[in-house]
């Protein structure tokens, strides 16, 4: 059964406020009509987890000169110089994380773990309000997993029933997205017919996927 | 050559046949061009990628495929790529043999500050903690002050990046070891007498009987 569907329908999905992991780093791996949908339906009040913010111009950072973003949850916004300036003007919250823990975070709310203890962050303000374990010698931090509403993801290629592929640094925190969030809305360059993608090939597996859309071609 | 590519330089001669090595944004990316004649290294870049290089010629860019800035780059045959998870297994998890990162401050103690300048420049720390804390060798290309500002002092101001102690310091002056005695000087650059890497610096250094210069030709 098919899981392509309108893009304006499934955006449609999406409320204001809702919490959004939007995949992409440096907009490299960001679904772009997912994006520009989200716009053009002016949506509001949205919190974004995310790497990071990209440029004023490019993928997330259009959402952030929109206004539409209430909360950024990213390991870095030095790219966009507006998501630093809604931060300092007190419009939008930012919550930066070390790239690694916020990778083991998401992962960790799409594997059913609460957190992950890390050394990262240890003796930083990143420590700040967090409980500190010692385990043999070693001390961690625990970082709490992290759930979305929905997750927009890039792949490169989808059959028509969900199951995906990404490209080389497309890649980056969309297939661990695809598992932590109540709702998967996927954009794929080429949706291909069922059978096409060889199993051991596919990084996604269909059922992590609600909602298809369609970048560029669609065969078959 | 500039001081920029003197660092470059120096920096490359730490690495060794093999290596598994991340270099970040900026001066640090300067040293892939730098490899001594027989090291061939593996880059890491943290957006999910063993291999990468150059872009092989103008008009071959993928754009699937770019470094953790979001510019076009290349792959080397038998690169690799993966999620982020796995990138930042690969560098938590003791596989990472170099990390070579910029610097903002480094005190006495070896620890680097260079995310974030409270109320002016905070861009976020991206994956220098995660690099820090776990590759196995941190080496800090610098250059040594900062409009005359020395950026090696006796305690960070500047918010830490790890608490860890970094391995290496390479500057345009010189090339310092932070150690658990302190700062010890162990290379000055071709041309610069101690005093002028001491008068730079804001912190103690420890100056071994004999300073080599940079094995690097000018």
């Amino acid at each position: 059964m098919s899981k392509v569907r309108k893009l304006e329908d499934t955006v449609a999905m999406i409320p204001d406020g809702a919490v959004l992991m939007i995949g992409g780093f440096m907009g490299v791996g960001t679904p772009p009509h997912l994006i520009e949908e989200l716009l053009r339906q002016n949506k509001r009040g949205l919190t974004v987890i995310a790497n990071d913010t990209a440029r004023p111009a490019v993928g997330i950072g259009r959402l952030i000169a929109a206004k539409a973003v209430r909360k950024v949850i990213a390991s870095h916004i030095g790219t966009n110089p507006e998501t630093q300036r809604q931060m300092i003007a007190g419009e939008t919250e930012v919550e930066l994380v070390p790239q690694g823990t916020l990778a083991e975070r998401v992962r960790a709310g799409g594997f059913g773990l609460g957190g992950v203890l890390t050394p990262t962050g240890v003796g930083t303000v990143v420590e700040d309000g967090k409980q500190r374990i010692e385990l043999d010698g070693t001390v961690y931090l625990l970082e709490r997993a992290l759930k979305a509403d929905f997750a927009l993801i890039a792949a490169k290629r989808a059959d028509y029933l969900g199951n995906l592929e990404y490209a080389l640094t497309a890649r980056n925190f969309n297939p661990l997205m695809a598992m932590a969030a109540e709702t998967v809305i996927a954009e794929a360059e080429d949706i291909v017919p069922v059978g096409v993608i060889p199993p051991d090939s596919v990084v996604t597996p269909n059922v992590l996927v609600d909602c298809l859309v369609a970048k560029e071609h669609r065969h078959g | 050559m500039d001081e920029k590519t003197l660092i470059a330089k120096r920096v490359a001669l730490e690495l060794r046949p093999g290596n598994l090595v991340n270099l970040g944004i900026g001066l640090p990316t300067m040293v892939a061009a730098h490899l001594p004649a027989g090291v061939n290294v593996f880059f890491q870049s943290e957006n999910g990628i063993i291999g990468m290089a150059p872009v092989p010629e103008p008009g071959a860019e993928n754009e699937d495929l770019s470094d953790a800035g979001g510019s076009p780059i290349g792959a080397v045959p038998g690169a690799a790529s993966f999620d982020s998870a796995m990138s930042f297994g690969l560098i938590r998890g003791g596989h990472l043999d170099v990390t070579v990162l910029g610097g903002l401050q480094i005190d006495e103690e070896g620890r680097l500050a260079n995310w974030m300048v409270p109320g002016k420049m905070v861009p976020g720390m991206g994956g220098a903690m995660d690099l820090v804390s776990g590759a196995k060798r941190v080496i800090v290309a610098m250059q040594h002050s900062a409009k005359g500002t020395p950026k090696i002092v006796k305690r960070c101001e500047l918010p830490l990046t790890s608490v860890r102690r970094v391995d290496l310091i390479v500057t345009e002056l010189a090339v310092i070891e932070p150690t658990d005695k302190g700062l010890v000087l162990r290379e000055v650059a071709p041309g610069v007498a101690v005093a002028d890497v001491m008068a730079q610096t804001g912190a103690e250094l420890i100056v071994p009987p004999v300073v080599p210069t940079m094995p690097i030709g000018t």
